[in-house]
């Protein structure tokens, strides 16, 4: 029983942050109809940053708060720099874009910080907690907690704030909000911003723990998509849902069938989830069929 | 003498006359391995350009194909004892079964969920590769035979670039014959619009899986003879890296050009070796040229210069 | 039109491809392939500081058989086809007497062949057996095997009555090789593996796997060879399930960097070390201590950051380039591959070596020290620990 919630409770922790990724990546296809490949470099720059502004001797909170602008600035940049000047219907370009964009913020940071794992120490420490028989750190409740957080107040913005119900009216029809008054481009903009914002939380959520390294972005990328296809692309309660389903599907597997094999369960979610159900479990009904 | 220039094979000749040439300047050491190496990279990168260029789908794991090329030559021989020759045509129906049985599924859906589900399946070719060392020999790479008749053995650097200039020559030829049928006009069609293409009578998900496998088919053929020329299947092809080199190939020589693809393949395998530093700045060069081109130059290099210099976009 | 196009693609490959080689004269010329960036560049970066830091040395410091050493290194990036090219670039453009370093296996073998033909010989710093089993004629191994480290290790854990053995590796290029050859020496020594778990090198979290072995019946040691921050991770990991057999670890977290990562959960780790992890508390007339602390004293002054296992196999394979060098008289590859099998024995910072024509590692265990942490550093162990 132990050892169940043990796989139980590492794969809710693993699977708060591909929530994470995954919300970012509903937000921007939401606002813009594309997948941003860049959203798990937000994640990596988060942790990045804060890891080598707490080096260079800022505080911690200090630090995280720079570094989470910081990233926002740097999805904003990316916004007004290669996606709105791109044509709007042109895909597969758009996508590339994100993709190189993603590849080059790999690569300066490469460049600039160096290729070893980065750290910095966990908020309340690291003695462990026992919950139910199993030990438990601190930082895996923050990050938990961050993350059940995050999806409340963006769940509340999207409410009750009048920017984020324009950012819903924009994303289910942006002819119509454009002709309301709202404007789209700015909507857009601030989705990338938040998308960033989110993915930098997410990093700096989990760097304790899982430390941080230039090129931790693809993969995380992959899984964080997995769990919005799986929740259904478009929801972000469905991002939530499905992180914590790949998460759990993730540690599962690899405690009771193979641990080699750990990384195959995402993509097996993924492929499984595009094949039948490509609305995800909780998406929204308008993916076009050809 | 006009005929040809005005062919539609015109580069395919004009290519085989700087072929024959090139090892009057360059020898038959290091130097023409590189060349050996870019022939081999653009037959891939060819395929990628009929997918991504004529298709306008994104493949951002085609390196996994090349894995499945070269692992074939290596595995063949070594489990199974098949010859070399006969496991690289295993391995090319290997590819395209995988091509075909992923690619059904995700290909009925928009486009770009083919991108993700490419890198996902790089990876896991990566994945697969390295923790299978009874099969594969894990992370270390296997060794290849080499391909013998009798007591003939294929190998050299100049056979080896004999053999690949005419694959990547045969293959050229079989994309702009495809690019130029009707079901190259379909993929175009494709690319433009789904919805409109599919009330013109085409097949969309059809045409996209058969763009999907024919790319993979190149690719591992391409892996193929790079693991037998190197006697070595390095895991390094299936992986990430190699499948971004390829994309940006397609993506700076143009990415409705058949030739774009060799310019580009051509570019990113020299241009490595002429900067000294280059391993550590690899990565920022290439995400740097990606948006560079797509948003300054998104046409690539040769269908620009074509446009500059007047001539229609043809390929 | 197309066709100048073209023509001058090509002519510019070909300008481009065929640049002059250096002039200098009077030179020796030696030539490194290592794997600087990529999945290995813990092994790699370390060698090629080493390298560099050292030639300068010796240069300074007049030279080998009075002229200046002039290294070139190409980064392969783990790449076994990229490391075939630069060798034979190595070889062809850049004229050198000997490859003095390749980082990995795939590489070494992949890039053999080319060095055999040539007559040019390589000291690859790689870990596997094969690469001197059966012997290559052309190819020295400079370092510790795999197979040696787990003997060692395998030793300690049956002079202390452990039998029953969990294990856990990376499946990367060092994880792997450590699994295979330990697995295939457990008759040997009466180990028994009751669990093999894998992880992924860039895994944040090894709890499953770790859950899976405490629950292996009689567990008594796990043994994780692992390297950087995945071991930083697997040790943090192992504290917090509360196990209480000890964990041995291998030669790729025999580095103080491991340590001061890892924190208080290092406490107790059991490693092979080299002797420049522990070389001020060998006794004063072990031949390796000198030249194990003055290298460890000029890397860490150099580049602030400790010494470790593979800058060492580096500094090693040069200082023996070097005695052959003068051994011979000559840069002739030739002479000097025959006379590195000559030389005697030769004391470096990772080993001392003592290769001959039938031996091409010329290393035994005795130069591998068990060592633990202890107090957050390492601990020479006595010989009835």
């Amino acid at each position: 029983m132990t050892t169940l919630l043990h796989f139980v409770f590492s794969g809710l922790v693993v699977g708060g942050i591909y929530a994470l990724v995954g919300l970012g990546f509903t937000l921007t296809y939401d606002a813009m109809r594309i997948i941003n490949v860049t959203q798990a470099e937000f994640v990596m720059l988060g942790g990045m940053l804060t890891a080598v502004l707490f080096g260079a001797g800022f505080p911690l909170w200090g630090a995280a708060v720079i570094a989470i602008l910081i990233t926002i600035v740097v999805g904003l940049l990316m916004y007004r720099l290669t996606i709105a000047p791109a044509k709007e219907d042109d895909h597969v370009g758009l996508i590339i874009i994100t993709f190189g964009v993603a590849i080059f913020i790999e690569g300066l940071t490469k460049v600039l910080f160096g290729k070893q794992m980065l750290q910095f120490p966990p908020f309340s420490g690291r003695e462990s907690i026992p919950i139910l028989g199993i030990n438990v750190q601190p930082q895996a409740i923050w990050m938990l907690v961050g993350a059940l957080l995050v999806f409340l107040v963006l769940h509340v913005f999207q409410t009750r704030f009048l920017s984020g119900q324009a950012m819903r009216a924009t994303s289910a029809n942006p002819l119509a909000a454009n002709l309301v008054g709202i404007k789209t481009s700015r909507i857009i903009a601030m989705a990338f911003g938040i998308s960033a914002a989110i993915g930098a939380i997410a990093g700096v959520l989990m760097t304790p723990i899982t430390l941080v390294r230039y090129d931790i972005g693809i993969l995380l990328g992959i899984k964080g998509f997995a769990a919005a296809m799986l929740g259904g692309l478009g929801n972000p309660l469905g991002a939530l849902v499905g992180g914590l389903l790949v998460g759990l599907l993730e540690s599962l597997g690899a405690g009771y069938i193979s641990s080699a094999y750990k990384d195959a369960f995402a993509f097996i979610v993924l492929i499984g989830a595009l094949t039948f159900l490509p609305h995800g479990l909780l998406g929204k009904k308008y993916v076009e069929r050809v | 003498m006009s005929n040809v220039l005005r062919s539609r094979y015109v580069s395919v000749f004009i290519l085989a006359a700087i072929a024959i040439v090139l090892p009057l300047f360059l020898g038959t050491g290091y130097e023409l391995r590189i060349m050996v190496l870019v022939a081999i990279f653009s037959l891939s990168a060819v395929g990628l350009s009929l997918l991504l260029g004529q298709a306008g789908q994104i493949s951002l794991g085609h390196g996994a194909f090349m894995g499945i090329g070269a692992y074939a030559v290596a595995i063949g021989p070594a489990h199974y004892g098949i010859p070399p020759l006969v496991s690289a045509v295993l391995g090319l129906v290997l590819s395209c079964v995988v091509a075909y049985v992923i690619g059904r599924p995700i290909l009925r859906l928009k486009g770009y969920y083919l991108a993700i589900a490419t890198l996902g399946l790089s990876y896991m070719m990566s994945l697969f590769i390295d923790s299978e060392p009874a099969f594969t020999n894990g992370p270390d790479g296997m060794y290849v035979p080499y391909i013998s008749f009798g007591d003939y053995q294929v190998s050299g650097t100049l056979t080896w670039y004999c053999i690949s200039v005419i694959a990547l020559l045969i293959g050229i030829t079989l994309a702009i014959n495809l690019a130029t049928s009707p079901t190259g006009r379909a993929f175009r069609a494709l690319k433009d619009s789904e919805i409109a293409a599919s009330v013109f009578g085409v097949d969309v998900s059809q045409k996209k899986v058969l763009a999907f496998v024919v790319a993979a088919g190149y690719a591992s053929v391409a892996g193929s003879l790079l693991a037998l020329y190197d006697n070595f299947a390095s895991p390094y092809a299936a992986g990430f890296m190699n499948s971004l080199e390829l994309v940006t190939a397609v993506v700076i020589g143009g990415m409705g050009s058949i030739i774009g693809a060799v310019v580009g393949a051509a570019i990113l395998t020299v241009v490595p070796q002429l900067l000294a530093d280059y391993q550590n700045y690899d990565t920022i060069f290439i995400g740097s040229i990606i948006i560079l081109f797509l948003v300054f130059l998104p046409q690539g290099i040769v269908p620009s210069l074509r446009a500059k210099i007047g001539k229609e976009a043809k390929l | 039109m197309r066709l100048r196009l073209n023509v001058m693609l090509a002519a510019l490959a070909v300008v481009a491809v065929s640049a002059p080689v250096s002039w200098a004269q009077a030179e020796i010329k030696v030539g490194a392939v290592l794997s600087i960036t990529g999945p290995v560049a813990f092994m790699g970066e370390p060698q090629e500081r080493t390298l560099k830091m050292d030639i300068e040395k010796i240069n300074a410091e007049g030279g080998v058989l009075g002229q200046p050493l002039n290294l070139t290194i190409y980064d392969d990036g783990a790449d076994a086809s990229k490391a075939r090219t630069f060798a034979q670039r190595l070889i062809q453009d850049d004229k050198v007497s000997s490859i003095l370093g390749v980082t990995l296996t795939g590489p070494s073998m992949a890039l053999y062949p080319i060095a055999e033909n040539a007559k040019v010989p390589v000291f690859t710093l790689a870990g596997a057996i094969q690469l001197v089993e059966p012997i290559k004629k052309w190819m020295f191994k400079i370092g510790h095997t795999d197979r040696q480290a787990c003997s060692v290790l395998f030793q300690d854990m049956k002079s202390r009555g452990i039998e029953r053995v969990g294990l856990i590796s990376g499946n990367d290029s060092f994880g792997n090789s450590m699994r295979t050859q330990c697995l295939g020496m457990v008759d040997e020594y009466g180990i028994k593996i009751v669990a093999d778990e894998r992880y992924g090198p860039r895994d944040s979290d090894m709890t499953p796997q770790l859950v899976n072995i405490k629950n292996a019946p009689g567990l008594q040691a796990v043994l994780s060879p692992g390297h950087g921050e995945s071991a930083t991770i697997l040790t943090r990991n192992y504290r917090q399930l509360g196990f209480t057999q000890p964990l041995y670890q291998s030669h790729g977290v025999a580095s103080h960097g491991y340590v001061s990562a890892t924190g208080a959960a290092a406490e107790g780790v059991r490693v092979p070390a080299p002797a420049i992890l522990i070389a001020d508390q060998l006794p004063e007339d072990n031949p390796q201590r000198a030249v194990a602390l003055d290298y460890a004293k000029r890397y860490q002054e150099r580049f602030n950051e400790p010494a470790g296992f593979f800058g060492a196999a580096a500094a090693d394979a040069l200082r023996l380039f070097v005695a052959a060098a003068e051994k011979a008289g000559s840069t002739d590859p030739e002479k000097i591959r025959a006379a590195a099998e000559q030389l005697g024995p030769v004391v470096g910072a990772a080993g001392i070596y003592n290769l001959t024509d039938t031996d091409h590692l010329g290393l035994d265990t005795s130069t591998f020290y068990m060592s633990e942490v202890h107090d957050g550093k390492w601990r020479l162990l006595g010989p009835d620990e």
